[in-house]
C-alpha cells in the first residue's frame, strides 16, 4: 500500500505464536517470517512441533495466542477466522506425508477438481494447466489412473502438480518423503528442486538433510516447540551455534 | 397310531396364483420406505456427526428410539394409534411404508455416520488446503467416497426391511404373508403355503443381494 516501503512484506509473518494441546505446550513464541521466493527448511525431532507450525500457516492446526499473517492477510486464534483462511489456503498450496490424494478420482480430474471448483475456471483450462503440471512432475501418460495404481513417488508428484494446479504464492511441504519407499525420494525431491529452482517460496519439513542443506535459503532448528535456532544451511549445518541444534544433528547426521 | 404327513408339491403349486398379487405390496412397502428411510437417514446421520451438539442431540434422540423399539410395536402404534392423535384414519399401506421408513432411518442414519467417518482425515485436509470450503470438501470428495463403503451395509438393511414387511399383516395389508394367510384360511395347506411364501422371500433377497454385489464389484474400481 505504501510506495514509501522499499524492504518486501514478508509472504509470511508469525509473531509469539502459542499453541496448546491440553497441557502440552506445542509451540512457544514462534517468531517466523518468510519472504517472497525464499525456501525454508524446518528441522527437528519427531514430535517437536515442526509440523504443527507449518500446519498453522494454513489453518489445519488452530493456536491459541499470537499473531499471523499469510499473504495480508489475518489469522486469528482458535480458529476464528474463517473466511481469511479459505482465501489464504487458496494462495497457500499444501503437500502432505501420505499424499492424501483423492481415491476415487483420476490423476487429472484430482489435479483440476480445485481450480474448477474455487477459481472458477472452464473445464478446458483447468485441463490445459493440469496437463502442463503433469507434464512437468513427469506423470503425463497416467493422468487417466487411479491414484491407487501409481507408485508412492508417483502419486507424491500428483499431489505437487495438484497443489500447483492452483498457482499458489506458498508452498508448504509437510514431511513429503517420509512415507515413501527410498527408491521414489530422490524423484519427488528432484521436482522440489525444479520448483524452488523457478523462485517458488517453499516451507519445507523435512528429515532430508541432504537436500535441506542444497535447497534451502535458511534452516529453521525446532525442539520441544521452540525456534531454538535459525541460519544459512551451511552456517547451521556446519557450526551450529547451539547446544541443542549440535545434539540433533550429531544423531540425524551419523549415519 | 401312525401319521404320516407327505408334502404336498400340487398344493404348493397351486397356491403360487394366490400369493403373487401379495409381492407388489412386499415391493412396495419395502422399496418405498426404504427410499424414504435413505432420506431420513442422510439428514440423521449427518446431523449426528455434526460439530454443534444441539444438531447432533435430536438425531441421537430420533435413533436410540426408532433403534429401540420394535417394528412391529411402531407400525401398530401408527397404524392404530397415530388416528386417534390426527382424528382420521391411515389406510394400511402409508402405515407400513411409514413404518419401515423410520425404522430403516434409524439404521441407515449410523450407516451414513460411519460411512462419513470412515473417511481419512487427510481427505478433509487436503480438500480445505486446496481451498474447497467445507460444502465442497464434502460434497466433492469426503460423500462420494463414503457413499462407496455405505452399499454393502445399505444392502444389509434393504434385506432386513424388505422381511421386516412380513409383519405388517397384522394390519391388514395384502403383502405376501397376508395373501399366504388368506389362502390357508380356505384350504388348509399351511405347509406347503408358507413354504411357498419363504421361498419368494428369498427370491427377492436373493435378487437383491446379487444386484449389490454386481454395484460393489463396480464400486472398487479405484478403490
Amino acid at each position: 500500500m505504501t510506495q514509501s516501503k522499499t524492504t518486501t512484506t514478508p509472504i509470511v509473518r508469525m509473531a509469539r505464536v502459542n499453541k496448546h494441546f491440553g497441557n502440552l505446550h506445542v509451540l512457544k513464541d514462534i517468531d517466523l517470517e518468510v519472504q517472497p521466493g525464499e525456501v525454508v527448511v524446518v528441522i527437528g525431532a519427531s514430535g517437536s512441533g515442526k509440523s504443527t507450525l507449518i500446519r498453522c500457516i494454513n489453518g489445519l492446526e488452530e493456536f491459541q495466542q499470537g499473531h499471523i499473517e499469510v499473504d495480508a492477510k489475518e489469522l486469528l486464534p482458535d480458529g476464528k477466522s474463517a473466511r481469511a483462511l479459505q482465501k489464504i489456503r487458496t494462495e497457500v498450496g499444501m503437500v502432505f506425508q501420505q499424499f492424501n490424494l483423492f481415491p476415487h478420482l483420476s490423476v487429472l480430474d484430482n489435479v483440476i477438481l480445485a481450480p474448477m471448483k474455487v477459481r472458477g475456471w472452464s473445464r478446458a483450462d483447468a485441463v490445459e494447466t493440469a496437463e502442463r503440471l503433469l507434464e512437468r512432475v513427469g506423470i503425463a501418460d497416467q493422468s487417466a489412473k487411479h491414484p491407487g495404481q501409481l507408485s508412492g513417488g508417483q502419486q507424491q508428484r500428483v499431489a505437487l502438480a495438484r497443489a500447483l494446479a492452483m498457482e499458489p504464492r506458498l508452498m508448504l511441504f509437510d514431511e513429503p518423503t517420509s512415507a515413501l519407499d527410498p527408491e521414489m525420494i530422490g524423484e519427488v525431491l528432484d521436482a522440489m528442486r525444479e520448483l524452488a529452482k523457478e523462485g517458488m517460496t517453499m516451507v519445507i519439513v523435512t528429515h532430508e538433510m541432504g537436500f535441506a542443506r542444497e535447497v534451502a535459503d535458511r534452516v529453521i532448528f525446532i525442539h520441544q516447540g521452540e525456534i531454538v535456532e535459525q541460519a544459512p544451511p551451511e552456517r547451521l549445518f556446519d557450526s551450529p551455534q547451539n547446544e541443542r541444534t549440535r545434539n540433533f544433528l550429531s544423531r540425524v547426521l551419523k549415519h | 397310531m401312525e401319521v404320516t404327513f407327505q408334502f404336498d408339491w400340487a398344493a404348493a403349486l397351486r397356491s403360487i396364483p394366490h400369493l403373487l398379487p401379495g409381492i407388489p405390496w412386499t415391493l412396495l412397502i419395502s422399496f418405498g420406505g426404504l427410499a424414504i428411510g435413505f432420506f431420513i437417514g442422510i439428514f440423521f446421520g449427518l446431523l449426528r456427526i455434526s460439530p454443534l451438539r444441539w444438531l447432533r442431540f435430536p438425531a441421537i434422540l430420533y435413533i436410540e428410539v426408532f433403534r429401540g423399539t420394535p417394528i412391529l410395536v411402531q407400525v401398530l402404534f401408527i397404524f392404530y394409534g397415530l388416528p386417534q392423535l390426527l382424528g382420521g384414519p391411515i389406510n394400511a399401506l402409508t402405515a407400513g411404508i411409514a413404518a419401515i421408513a423410520v425404522n430403516s432411518g434409524a439404521y441407515i442414519s449410523e450407516v451414513v455416520r460411519g460411512g462419513v467417518q470412515s473417511i481419512e482425515r487427510g481427505q478433509r485436509e487436503a480438500s480445505l488446503s486446496l481451498g474447497l470450503s467445507r460444502a465442497q470438501a464434502f460434497r466433492y470428495v469426503i460423500w462420494p467416497q463414503a457413499f462407496r463403503r455405505m452399499i454393502p451395509p445399505l444392502g444389509n438393511q434393504g434385506i432386513i426391511s424388505i422381511k421386516d414387511t412380513s409383519l405388517f399383516s397384522v394390519i391388514g395389508v395384502g403383502e405376501l404373508v397376508r395373501q399366504g394367510q388368506i389362502y390357508i384360511a380356505t384350504t388348509f395347506t399351511a405347509l406347503e403355503v408358507y413354504f411357498m411364501v419363504a421361498l419368494m422371500y428369498l427370491a427377492i433377497t436373493w435378487s437383491l443381494s446379487i444386484a449389490l454385489r454386481l454395484l460393489e464389484r463396480r464400486g472398487l474400481v479405484g478403490q
